[in-house]
């Protein structure tokens, strides 16, 4: 835990800083740099990355990770790891599908019960943490693989098979799809829906710790508990609040997999919850707290969206994926943590 | 630092002495390389323009059967002329994604698996709105047609299951384990079924953690210790049926393995007899006919199959015919 300097990300210290100190110390920074890089390196490797259709393949897989990496930047932020949020997304969706279809009710009704589950379920993490006062990281395990088995066995308990049944001939569904699976087009580039939910949600997180009450007390929090506690910051609260952001992006995320797809493997998920760690590390959140942004997630989940569809472009051997990703992972956090070191120094 | 350096320059010189000191005369890398040069050497033998055909599997990493497929796929590009691209992702969304770049690309075929059909609806009908022809394998034999495919090869899961429950009734078994090692694969529970329908004794569902050998071997191990009725195990992949007679031994028991799919294990297990059977769906034959099915609709707008599935399985293979196969096995062709 570091708990020397106050934190050099809040916007209102760093007014009266000169404007390239202020640049230095902004988190995400070196996942700026990092990302121009690996931009500049696929426009010149892959043939027909810089086609409209392909940006937008690319943006849409960022957007999946993005929509995610917000809530769990800021999670971070506050101190804590979810390693649930991945098989969440899958819940949400298994929950939305089967009770419209068991049921017989309208698709926004299904669509409604798993906001709240979901929702539920980022308050149950929450509230054990504050309870137990055990590691978040044990904490959302255990709900991780709760969540793993409940997936395919209530899943296989009610539909008999490990997918659900497809709800797309029934009441609602058509203007729900639209709401969270729909394509537009901006400028000749198809653009998934998911990347406007995606933009909107990196604009409410930078709002709400930039700019909020709450958003002092995420930071308080991740920075020094003890010393939050000491000034009256609920830390209880806040955190609850955070894990149901999460919940809440893992709904956004559901409800898009589901309506695009209308049937839901049970099995999915597994895994992603890394991902959004890692898109939220790369775009410069520290692993111990309290420093951070949701727009260095935002960069972080389009340097992931880059690299594995830019891999598929420039037609290089897919299986090497993962280690251009841990190499940039590492790269990215070294960057990061050498600014944020010249940046406190400086000061 | 420096320090550092020399640990790294000792271990690479023992390394390299170790190597230098103990050649094997028999298999490794040398051995491999003679296969290979003995193997088909590499020319097209057309001289149609240089297309590009892209495969997009549901794979997960590193799993020995797509490389099979794979082989089949690059053979047949390399005879047609053909730029072949692979790519994979376990991921329903993934893979759909994968799909959407390779049409982004503007390739002039694509290879499909539909072992989630739901999820490549929408991007199966985009490859049709872009005119790209579509080749389904493996897994969808249902919905290709339905999604527009030119055609499907693959083997029924359900007909190969019921191949092996009969394999099963000749050979006198009475009960049998079915081991399934990936938990939500809808292939699976369809050979299990297809297991259940012909074989007449009693079928006993398994689940093992397939990502960990040890828990696999654990579990039937365990499994076979506690009803010592199975006089059968029926493993869903090669590479769990070696792991099946590990079990098999550490129980003491005397029941039968057998698998569905081959690699130079099992063609091993066959003919020293540690093996019953294996049904086999020829994964060589699935990567090689869809490039090669795509470059026929290029050339001469020809289909195969007629509308209906083209299947490549299934195929029992014994203790008689391992022999002839354990060459095709080592070379990563069966």
């Amino acid at each position: 835990m570091s708990t020397t300097t106050p934190d050099v990300s809040d916007e209102r210290f760093l007014r009266a800083s000169p404007p390239l100190r202020r640049l230095l110390s902004r988190p995400e920074l070196g996942s700026i740099v990092g990302a121009i890089a690996v931009f500049c390196c696929f426009a010149l490797a892959a043939d027909g990355f810089l086609r409209a259709s392909s940006l937008g393949t690319v943006l849409y897989a960022s957007s999946t990770i993005g929509i995610m990496a917000v809530p769990v930047a800021l999670l971070m932020i506050g101190g804590e790891f979810d390693l649930s949020a991945g098989v969440l997304v899958t819940s949400s969706a298994l929950l939305s599908s089967m009770f419209s279809y068991q049921m017989t009710a309208n698709v926004w009704v299904g669509v409604g019960v798993s906001l709240l589950v979901t929702l539920a379920v980022g308050a149950f993490n929450g509230i054990m943490l504050a309870r137990t006062r055990l590691p978040s990281f044990i904490i959302t395990l255990g709900t991780f693989l709760m969540l793993t088995g409940i997936n395919l066995g209530f899943t296989k308990l009610v539909s008999g098979t490990v997918s659900t049944r497809t709800i797309a001939d029934m009441e609602g569904f058509d203007s729900a799809r639209a709401l969270f699976a729909s394509t537009l087009t901006v400028g000749g580039v198809p653009v998934k829906i998911t990347v406007v939910w995606w933009l909107a949600l990196v604009a409410l997180g930078s709002w709400i710790l930039l700019r909020t009450r709450a958003g002092n007390w995420i930071l308080a929090v991740g920075g020094n508990e003890r010393a939050a506690r000491a000034v009256g910051v609920p830390v209880a609260r806040t955190r609850t609040g955070l894990y149901m952001g999460v919940a809440l992006g893992a709904w956004i995320c559901g409800q898009h997999l589901l309506f695009s797809y209308d049937v839901v493997q049970s099995g999915e998920g597994v895994g992603n919850e890394l991902v959004y760690i890692i898109a939220a590390v790369i775009g410069g959140c520290l692993i111990t707290g309290g420093h951070g942004s949701a727009v260095g997630s935002a960069v972080g989940a389009l340097l992931f969206g880059m690299t594995s569809k830019g891999i598929v472009f420039a037609e290089w051997n897919p299986d090497w994926f993962k280690f251009f990703l841990g190499g940039m992972l590492l790269l990215a956090t070294l960057l990061n943590t050498w600014v944020r070191r010249r940046a406190e120094a400086v000061k | 630092m420096a320090r550092f350096w020399t640990w790294v320059g000792v271990a690479v010189a023992g390394a390299l002495s170790l190597s230098l000191a103990g050649c094997s005369s028999t298999g490794g890398k040398r051995a491999e390389d003679a296969r290979a040069a003995a193997a088909a050497q590499g020319r097209a033998a057309v001289d149609t323009p240089r297309w590009t055909f892209a495969m997009i599997t549901h794979a997960g990493d590193g799993d020995t059967f797509w490389d099979i497929v794979q082989n089949g796929a690059e053979q047949a590009a390399v005879k047609d002329n053909v730029r072949f691209l692979y790519s994979h992702d376990d991921e329903a969304q993934q893979q759909a994604q994968l799909v959407d770049a390779a049409i982004d690309k503007k390739v002039d075929g694509i290879i499909v698996t539909l072992a989630k059909p739901d999820a490549m609806r929408a991007v199966l009908a985009r490859a049709r709105e872009a005119g790209i022809p579509v080749v389904t394998v493996n897994s969808g034999s249902a919905e290709s047609r339905e999604f527009g495919a030119l055609a499907h090869i693959g083997q029924d899961e359900t007909i190969a299951g019921e191949a092996v429950g009969e394999e099963l009734d000749e050979r006198g078994r009475k009960k049998a384990l079915c081991v399934l090692h990936e938990q939500g694969n809808v292939g699976h529970e369809q050979r299990c079924d297809g297991v259940a329908k012909t074989f007449d004794g009693t079928l006993v569902r398994l689940h093992v953690n397939g990502t960990s050998m040890p828990d696999v071997q654990s579990a039937i191990e365990a499994r076979l210790q506690s009803d010592p009725d199975v006089d059968a195990v029926v493993t869903l992949g090669a590479p769990y049926a070696d792991t099946a007679v590990k079990a098999r031994e550490g129980a003491g028991s005397d029941a039968e393995i057998d698998t569905f799919d081959l690699n130079a294990k099992v063609a091993a297990g066959l003919k020293d007899g540690s093996l019953g059977f294996a049904v086999d769906q020829q994964p060589y034959l699935q990567g090689y006919e869809a490039v090669d099915l795509l470059w026929l609709y290029r050339y001469n707008a020809d289909v195969l199959g007629g509308g209906r599935p083209v299947l490549t399985g299934p195929q029992i293979i014994t203790g008689a015919d391992a022999a002839a196969l354990e060459a095709y096995t080592k070379r990563g062709t069966r």
